[in-house]
């Protein structure tokens, strides 16, 4: 497929009701042709009912949904042309690889001399040649999401819809598929919207990530804006690994934290409940070399983890609070650190000191390692 | 050295005892528990069975294959298994063609719609066989209510003889067997994943294509233990074809009855029982090559 023939999605204040609750509460949300877009959020706050609107099970209460040139606002679902993988994978367990892959041809009614091929293709696009006349139950978990994307695309939908899809597998299998998927994106060049609430996740294979919450769009962004520029404590909390610490305004530049002066490179928000997210790559150890400008905390040792490729650190700060960092875990980096009780001065650049307004955080961070 | 090494293999044979002799006496236990079902089924099933099937072989006092001969040359043992296999295929095809709507709605439709279908069809199964047998013939005779309705809207001039007929005997046997159908086919089609119908959309077959090639194909194995049980309950149905049939619809049950009944005959009845137990035999096996015999029991 060309790159050329994939569409941009416009959700032009989209809402959906659900008796009292608002699963989609006005989002609008525009994706360029060809775009990687993640909608990331915790469970409940309306990622797959968007998802559900694109795919046309869902029917919003208000607003519109236009792939391309055609409002798909009330299309049913078998006319809109969008290949969808679940978090099932959904495969039909009645029919072998091949069958299942020819499913969408045989829906066409595409003459039957041309399934071959076309069937091959998909399969050779996921890895999978020669798998035709294998059962479902003979597959492995990854091979099973291999057919289900193959299945997904046999048709060259402009759009593919993912909903989870690597949520079943393990860690290894899931990093693997996630560098898979990107290049397949790249291949392919359709426009793909990928739900997930790993962050990690989205991070890594998005050209734009949007975070939901309350079925609310709150921020949608590339990885590295997200990352270093969110727009409040819940997005500040759910991408990376952060600490969250209340801090007051000083100046437009600078706040307090406790009875430390703490420098940003960007304006503080004007907002009465201002958070400082330290992201725990961020924070570094403090040295003599370091740029002058850099914000110091003095901290004092409670526990050094060592975790295979890192160490981390939890530090008690004056005020009680604790705060953490990582280093690799090489021995320039173990020299570095004091015994457990020890004092120990940390630093922070203000490039790296996020000050967002407090607009709630989300549940514990699963994601810790 | 080597002493160390024999104890060693002492304390492993030892504890290998000790799992086996735990193993027995579970067992042992299992089987004590079992004991009074074993005992009733094995006092009321195998004992009259094999009684049954002796009985068969005997006429007068001596040993014979007279009844069987009879069975399998005589005009009327013929027509009455002929019309037994008629009757339990048409009630069997008209059950899964009643059955088969109903489920699907059950499983499709929001829980209190199929909270609703369910009762209605499960309900009657609370009344006696006896019971709605009655309740058929009463409908149906000629001045019951159904005909008093055709003739009222005047789609009939006259009373249609609607029972005391093979007619009657399908019309009730196919209510009556219906939940047979019903339930199999329902529990079958519960466990089809919604997501594979939600795919087969998103892949682009219309709902009629995606019923024709995802639905239908996964709820084969409910038809053919709807169809199996239903097909084999009708082959030995007695009361209502008694009832309904008027005399003239004699199924193979009836043949057994009348064996006993008229003619005081045993030998007779016997051998026409095990002829319709094979009959259900043969059927179960060829249907348990397709699919496990759990499945149509309900117990997987």
């Amino acid at each position: 497929m060309d790159k050329n023939d994939s569409v941009g999605v416009s959700i032009r204040s989209v809402s959906k009701r659900y008796g009292n609750t608002m699963a989609l509460d006005d989002i609008t949300l525009d994706i360029e042709p060809g775009e990687f877009v993640s909608l990331l959020g915790p469970s409940g706050s309306g990622k797959t009912t968007l998802l559900g609107a694109l795919g046309g099970f869902v029917t919003p209460t208000s607003g519109a949904v236009w792939v391309g040139s055609q409002d798909m606002t009330y299309m049913p679902p078998h006319k809109r042309n969008i290949g969808i993988v679940f978090q099932s994978y959904a495969l039909f367990p009645h029919m072998s690889v091949g069958e299942n892959v020819a499913f969408p041809l045989r829906a066409r009614r595409l003459p039957k001399a041309t399934w071959p091929e076309r069937v091959s293709k998909a399969l050779a696009m996921v890895e999978l040649e020669g798998y035709q006349d294998r059962g479902i139950s003979q597959l492995s978990g990854g091979q099973r999401q291999r057919v289900a994307l193959a299945r997904a695309m046999v048709f060259d939908p402009k759009l593919i819809l993912m909903d989870e899809p690597l949520s079943a597998l393990d860690k290894q299998l899931r990093e693997t598929m996630q560098i898979e998927l990107r290049q397949l994106h790249r291949k392919l060049g359709a426009t793909i919207i990928y739900v997930t609430h790993d962050q990690r996740e989205a991070l890594t294979m998005s050209d734009r990530v949007a975070i939901l919450k309350d079925g609310k769009l709150v921020q949608i962004d590339t990885p590295e804006v997200l990352s270093s520029d969110p727009k409040d404590s819940f997005v500040a909390s759910f991408i990376g690994d952060s600490t969250l610490l209340p801090v007051v305004r000083s100046d437009t530049y600078s706040v307090k934290l406790g009875d430390v002066i703490l420098h940003s490179t960007r304006p503080v928000p004007t907002h009465p409940d201002l958070l400082l997210a330290i992201q725990i790559e961020k924070l570094l150890v403090h040295d003599e070399r370091h740029d002058p400008d850099m914000n110091r905390l003095h901290c004092r040792v409670r526990e050094v983890v060592y975790q295979g490729d890192s160490i981390r650190v939890f530090l008690d700060m004056e005020d009680g609070a604790t705060i953490s960092l990582r280093q690799p875990s090489h021995h320039l980096a173990y020299q570095k650190i004091p015994p457990i009780g020890e004092n120990l001065t940390v630093a922070l650049h203000p490039e790296d000191t996020i000050i967002v307004p407090n607009t709630g955080c989300r549940e514990p961070a699963t994601n810790v390692a | 050295m080597k002493s160390t090494a024999l104890a060693e293999h002492n304390a492993l044979g030892n504890s290998r005892d000790a799992s086996l002799r735990y193993r027995r006496r579970e067992h042992m236990l299992m089987f004590i528990l079992m004991s009074p079902a074993v005992l009733i089924v094995f006092l009321l099933l195998i004992v009259p069975l094999a009684w049954l099937i002796i009985q068969s072989f005997y006429v007068g006092d001596g040993v014979s294959l007279e009844h069987y001969r009879r069975i399998f040359t005589e005009r009327v043992y013929w027509n009455t298994f002929l019309l037994t296999f008629r009757i339990s295929f048409v009630v069997t095809l008209l059950a899964f063609l009643m059955g088969y709507p109903l489920a699907y709605a059950a499983t499709v439709l929001p829980k209190r719609w199929a909270i609703v279908i369910l009762a209605i069809v499960i309900l009657p199964f609370w009344t006696s066989v006896l019971v709605r047998a009655y309740a058929w013939l009463i409908l149906l005779q000629r001045s019951g209510v159904v005909n008093e309705a055709l003739m009222g809207v005047g789609l009939t001039s006259a009373p249609l003889s609607l029972v005391h007929n093979e007619l009657g005997t399908i019309i009730a046997t196919v209510h009556i067997l219906l939940p047979f159908m019903v339930l199999p086919l329902y529990a079958t089609m519960q466990k089809i994943p919604r997501d594979l119908l939600m795919a087969g959309a998103s892949l682009g077959a219309s709902p009629l294509h995606v019923f024709r090639w995802v639905f239908f194909p996964l709820s084969l194995s409910g038809v053919l233990a709807g169809v199996t049980l239903v097909f084999v309950l009708c082959l030995g149905f007695y009361i209502t074809p008694e009832l309904m049939g008027g005399g003239r619809t004699v199924m193979a049950s009836m043949l057994v009855s009348r064996n006993i009944q008229l003619y005081s005959d045993w030998g007779a009845a016997s051998a026409v029982s095990v002829v319709l137990l094979m009959c259900v035999l043969v059927i179960f096996y060829v249907v348990s090559r397709l699919i496990s015999l759990e499945r149509i029991l309900g117990t997987k």
